[in-house]
């Protein structure tokens, strides 16, 4: 790769497998996130559909199929 | 020179990407809360004398006994852009952590707007273009399932295209006259999209009595809505880890 003044690596290259695993549980809740706000209707977040109803205008507006 | 602690750590950038991304779907909220609430508006007043003609069919409770007031969804608006903005955020400094090794760009800000510029691409308009969003009162209720998995789909097929796009951008050789590579790059992203448009299936649910003028201006405020997300999420994060860079760099310097 080219270089600049700054060109050390841009992320520790120590422990990989801990990254790795940081990397996925982040994926995974960020996900999760999205869902509730997107998708979700009751069945995770088990708030019946209290929160569909409240994020209704959002999903619409973010472009979301919602009904 | 002492490198081993100067470079951000993953929590590092991923915490610049979830405060773009909350700062972003703010933003994006006003915007939707000033351009399309009143479509929005319009298009429930559409859906509720439709209700009070025909018995009920499902669906949502717009009056005022509903679970959430129209004031609560109006604020809920809100707090809907801010979560999915700062999850869309984290995902790009994610995306943005794994692909820098091999990423092309020297700049932390540029790869960071080409990673939102993509996104927006193909998670957003790709989807947009074939399964345009609806205001209520459009949309039939039975193919509410079909219709979100065809869409995430799509979605993911959108980002696929925007890897293809890429992988043919630089399967052309550096060597090659850039209109060739841009080129190569259009070939690879709408290889992918004209596939994807052609095997998933198209739903046409729009009511024949539906006004065609709302359902323009609300399409174009929720495609405004993600626009102004991805853009800021792209410029907030690109802002954040210049700053970043740029405290690092003093710190070596100094």
């Amino acid at each position: 790769m080219s270089s600049s003044t700054s060109s050390q690596p841009l992320v520790h290259p120590a422990a990989p497998t801990r990254l790795l695993w940081t990397v996925l549980a982040t994926v995974a809740v960020l996900t999760l996130l999205a869902y509730l706000v997107a998708f979700d209707q009751g069945a995770v977040s088990r708030s019946g559909t209290y929160l569909h109803e409240l994020m209704h205008d959002g999903r619409h507006l973010l472009g979301v199929p919602c009904h | 020179m002492p490198l081993t602690g100067t470079a951000p750590t993953f929590v590092t950038v991923l915490l610049r990407g979830l405060l773009a991304g909350l700062v972003a779907g703010l933003l994006a909220g006003t915007f939707a809360y000033v351009v399309g609430e009143p479509h929005v508006e319009a298009a429930i007043a559409i859906e509720e004398a439709a209700a009070h003609t025909e018995p009920a069919t499902g669906g949502h409770q717009h009056d005022e006994d509903a679970l959430v007031s129209r004031n609560g969804q109006r604020g809920g608006l809100f707090l809907a852009t801010a979560l999915f903005g700062a999850a869309m955020g984290g995902l790009l400094a994610t995306a943005w952590v794994l692909l820098n090794r091999r990423r092309r760009t020297v700049d932390d800000g540029r790869s960071g707007l080409l990673l939102a510029g993509g996104a927006l691409l193909g998670a957003v308009i790709v989807p947009f273009l074939k399964y345009p969003p609806n205001p209520p009162a459009v949309g039939d209720p039975a193919t509410i399932n079909q219709r979100t998995v065809t869409y995430l789909l799509l979605v993911v097929l959108g980002l696929v295209a925007v890897w293809s796009g890429s992988l043919g951008y630089r399967s052309v050789g550096a060597q090659a006259p850039v209109w060739l590579r841009a080129a190569a790059a259009v070939g690879g992203f709408l290889l992918v999209t004209g596939v994807a448009y052609v095997v998933l299936p198209s739903f046409q649910e729009v009511p024949g009595d539906f006004p065609a003028t709302l359902l323009w201006s609300f399409r174009l405020a929720s495609l405004g809505t993600q626009v102004v997300l991805w853009t800021g999420i792209g410029l907030l994060f690109a802002a954040l880890m210049h700053r970043q860079r740029a405290a690092t760099d003093a710190r070596l310097a100094g």
